[in-house]
């Protein structure tokens, strides 16, 4: 080792280190900090038998407490289940009325119909129920199948169109792809519905799908083009189309007559989640 | 300019500083002579010391431990719907209580606004009078004075002290000592148990706390401020300020030539030495070099040395000194508060004086001012009623069949007032077919919502536009009143309404 350098004003010894003529002192550390560095050492060696800590080839050394945070959360959902058991049990035999004259109730349904419907509903019909092309909005005051509480849970319970027994069933024809109607009786029709719902449309075209009307769509749409939720057909004199509002959308689903699926949660979701789902999907605005 | 290291006729193993006065065989712990890769504690005794400094210091900490222990017992009645602890720090119910003054969690800003002030005060205090924080209210000198006292009070003064911890361990040192620490274990207790009780109704807890009743988070937080106290205050002393404490290092920035420091006027007291009775004083300074100053020192330091960031500002070491001066018939504050600019103004003859008003003064009193004035501002403006309106993103809007459009909201009401009260709801700034408050059964305007006692009552608002009042434009502005008739305060939050239209 070199001579040490001091330095004159601290009377501390430098590291040698010099910038524009400002050495760096070599300051001594305080002799408990060591302590603390030798006692951080140790705790680190006890952690070893205390803890989980070391990962071996087959598993890991589980240590004298085999700690675990997946076991902690375990624990936490039983006892989450266990706190909420009574309410569960509450909401299994409230009618849906009942629930939603229940403030007390009505909260915890609400909660727990928001996060099944995040987990279950929101791939198709979207994380705010605004639904998509295809896939119905739960927030306007257009029904399908109805938009009544006890309407809505049978919906969900037994699908549309699904594999359930009693699912909700109906299927359009597709009049232009399997040829039951000729593309002018198609086009003609598209102009026939277009003026249905209140807009300008060619009227030799609205006047010739009179019958053409009556003859293949009135039985489920109506006469009126009113629709009928007994079969899910949908109005078409509203403002409101699931598969989209234009001649061409409209013309497409007279040709290819398309019908989506919902599958039925019966099965998978329990009674009482299935009425939660309902209070919350009712409460999104549309509910009747 | 005269080194302050200059001695003139040190005689080593000389008793006597002067006539009357003791030299006191005391060394700067941090001298320049030994130190090592790591240092060890020089164990410190401060030799009690009277005066002036010494006065306040004891006022200061009867103020300031009077206040850390009583407050939580103040009471102040909020009538029956809020707790009637002056200052309580509720995390349970997310409120914070000050005497008239109470805070929600969002309005955290007046927290931010307080630290801001400490900070800039702390700043202010600093740049006219230097550290008095750190000499006379930091909690760490605050105890550690306390725990001083205890020790001088069980062991003796000084000398006592230092001999004790040579002595071997008889019946009667580990009766001082077994006593020593049980004291301070005690205050330490009582300290973490003050604490606690700035979280808690303290009656409450302080029965639940002897029944053994309460939450073992109040137990855990007295024992970790219990083991804090005793180790800080008792053992590690000095060693918090000069290692652990951010401020010395601070302050070396906020501090300059003209401010107020505990300081040694080297150019009085240089060439310092022993002083025989009968010695003239001519050529030399007023300094014995009797070392009562390091005596009295609570870090350990010789403020001879200069202004160092161990240095604490406490005054004591003026205190030892000012005796010192009266002994031997020399004029007082050869250590004093005063400013390192003073010290080169005498040496050149100029008259000393003190520049209170500086560029930095001005400054840091200004940002005072004006976050003080904006404190005060917001705390005189704040509303008892307070709302936000959160418009639903998913989905933006709703078409209805008729071709009307839904747009829903979040409205939070927050009832900032002890007692339950009625809100009057209403939306303007747009035609509506209807407003539709969900959970109440009446669709009129406006709606009247029951909030309770200091409380937040979320509703969601369903409102839907007719198509011909859509206008043409992809959204509409829309506003919503909350009126509270009684006190005649209310609220108005601009939002807009999304009509789904062309843009």
């Amino acid at each position: 080792m070199s001579k040490k350098e001091i330095d004159e004003v601290s009377g501390t010894e430098t590291t040698g280190h010099e910038w524009d003529g400002i050495k760096e002192l070599n300051t001594p550390l305080p002799r408990w900090w060591l302590y603390l560095f030798i006692a951080c050492i140790v705790w680190a060696v006890g952690y070893w038998f205390v803890m989980p800590s070391w990962p071996m080839l087959h598993g890991y050394t589980h240590g004298m407490l085999d700690h675990s945070q997946r076991d902690e959360v375990m624990a936490n959902v039983r006892a989450l289940q266990a706190a909420r058991a009574g309410k569960e049990q509450a909401l299994n035999q409230a009618t849906l009325k009942q629930i939603q004259d229940n403030p007390d109730l009505l909260q915890f349904a609400m909660a727990e119909g928001k996060t099944v419907f995040g987990d279950n509903c929101a791939p198709c019909h979207g994380s705010g129920g605004q639904g998509a092309h295809g896939y119905p909005n739960l927030n306007d005051d257009v029904w399908l199948w109805g938009g009544k509480l006890d309407e809505i849970q049978h919906t969900i319970t037994v699908g549309v169109r699904s594999s359930a027994q009693d699912t909700r069933e109906s299927q359009m024809p597709a009049f232009g792809r399997d040829g039951i109607l000729k593309p002018a009786e198609v086009a003609d029709l598209t102009q026939y519905v277009v003026h249905l719902s209140g807009r300008p449309a060619d009227p030799a075209a609205v006047r010739r799908a009179g019958k053409l009307f009556a003859d293949n769509c009135a039985a489920c749409h109506g006469a009126q083009g009113k629709g009928d939720r007994s079969v899910g057909a949908p109005n078409l004199t509203d403002n409101e189309w699931l598969y989209g509002p234009t001649p061409a959308d409209i013309r497409d689903q007279i040709w290819n007559g398309h019908g989506g699926v919902m599958p039925t949660w019966g099965g998978r979701l329990s009674p009482a989640t299935i009425k939660a789902l309902a209070v919350y999907v009712h409460s999104l605005g549309g509910g009747e | 300019m005269v080194s302050v290291h200059t001695v003139i006729d040190r005689r080593d193993g000389a008793q006597q500083a002067a006539e009357g006065v003791a030299r006191s065989d005391a060394q700067a712990t941090n001298s320049a002579a030994n130190r090592k890769l790591y240092k060890s504690r020089v164990p410190i005794y401060p030799r009690e010391q009277d005066g002036l400094y010494r006065k306040i210091k004891w006022a200061m900490m009867a103020v300031t431990l009077s206040i850390y222990y009583l407050v939580p017992w103040v009471r102040w009645d909020r009538g029956p719907h809020a707790p009637n602890q002056a200052v309580l720090v509720d995390f349970a119910h997310e409120r914070f209580y000050f005497f008239f003054i109470e805070i929600w969690p969002q309005e955290v800003y007046y927290i931010t606004g307080l630290l801001i002030l400490s900070a800039v005060s702390l700043f202010l205090i600093n740049a006219l009078f230097g550290r008095l924080w750190c000499g006379y209210s930091c909690p760490q000198t605050v105890w550690t004075d306390l725990f001083i006292w205890v020790e001088t009070k069980i062991e003796g003064d000084r000398n006592a002290r230092m001999k004790l911890a040579k002595a071997p361990w008889t019946a009667g040192k580990i009766a001082k000592r077994v006593s020593k620490h049980t004291i301070w274990l005690l205050f330490a207790v009582a300290t973490g148990g003050a604490w606690v009780f700035y979280y808690n109704d303290a009656p409450t807890l302080l029965h639940e706390l002897v029944t053994g009743t309460a939450s073992v988070g109040n137990y855990a937080f007295i024992g970790i401020l219990t083991f804090t106290t005793y180790t800080l205050g008792g053992m590690m002393r000095e060693q918090v300020c000069t290692y652990m404490c951010p401020w010395p290092r601070i302050q070396a920035a906020m501090t300059d030539k003209e401010a107020l420091c505990v300081t040694y006027a080297y150019d009085r007291g240089e060439p310092r030495g022993p002083h025989r009775k009968g010695d003239p004083w001519e050529g030399r300074g007023s300094c014995i070099d009797c070392n009562q100053c390091v005596a009295a020192c609570p870090m350990g330091i010789d403020i001879r040395d200069g202004a160092q960031l161990e240095c604490i500002n406490c005054g004591l070491c003026i205190d030892a000194c000012d005796d010192v001066m009266a002994k031997i018939g020399q004029p007082p504050r050869l250590i004093a508060y005063d400013t390192d600019a003073n010290i080169h103004r005498r040496l050149v003859g100029k008259k000393p004086r003190f520049r209170f008003v500086r560029p930095r003064t001005i400054l840091y009193a200004a940002v005072l001012g004006i976050v003080g004035a904006i404190m005060v501002y917001a705390f005189a403006t704040r509303k008892s009623v307070e709302m936000d309106v959160l418009r639903d993103r998913n989905p933006n809007y709703v078409t209805l069949a008729d071709g009307a459009v839904r747009n829903g909201y979040t409205i939070k009401l927050l009832n900032q007032a002890n007692m339950p009260r009625d809100f009057q709801l209403s939306v303007g700034g747009l035609k509506t077919r209807e407003v539709k408050v969900i959970g109440l059964e009446s669709d009129a305007m406006p709606a009247v919502l029951h909030v309770d006692a200091d409380k937040v009552r979320t509703v969601r608002v369903l409102v839907t536009v007719d198509k011909a009042d859509l206008g043409t434009g992809g959204s509409r502005d829309i506003n919503f009143t909350v009126t509270e008739p009684v006190h005649q305060e209310s609220r108005q939050i601009e939002s807009v309404f999304i009509t789904g239209g062309a843009k």
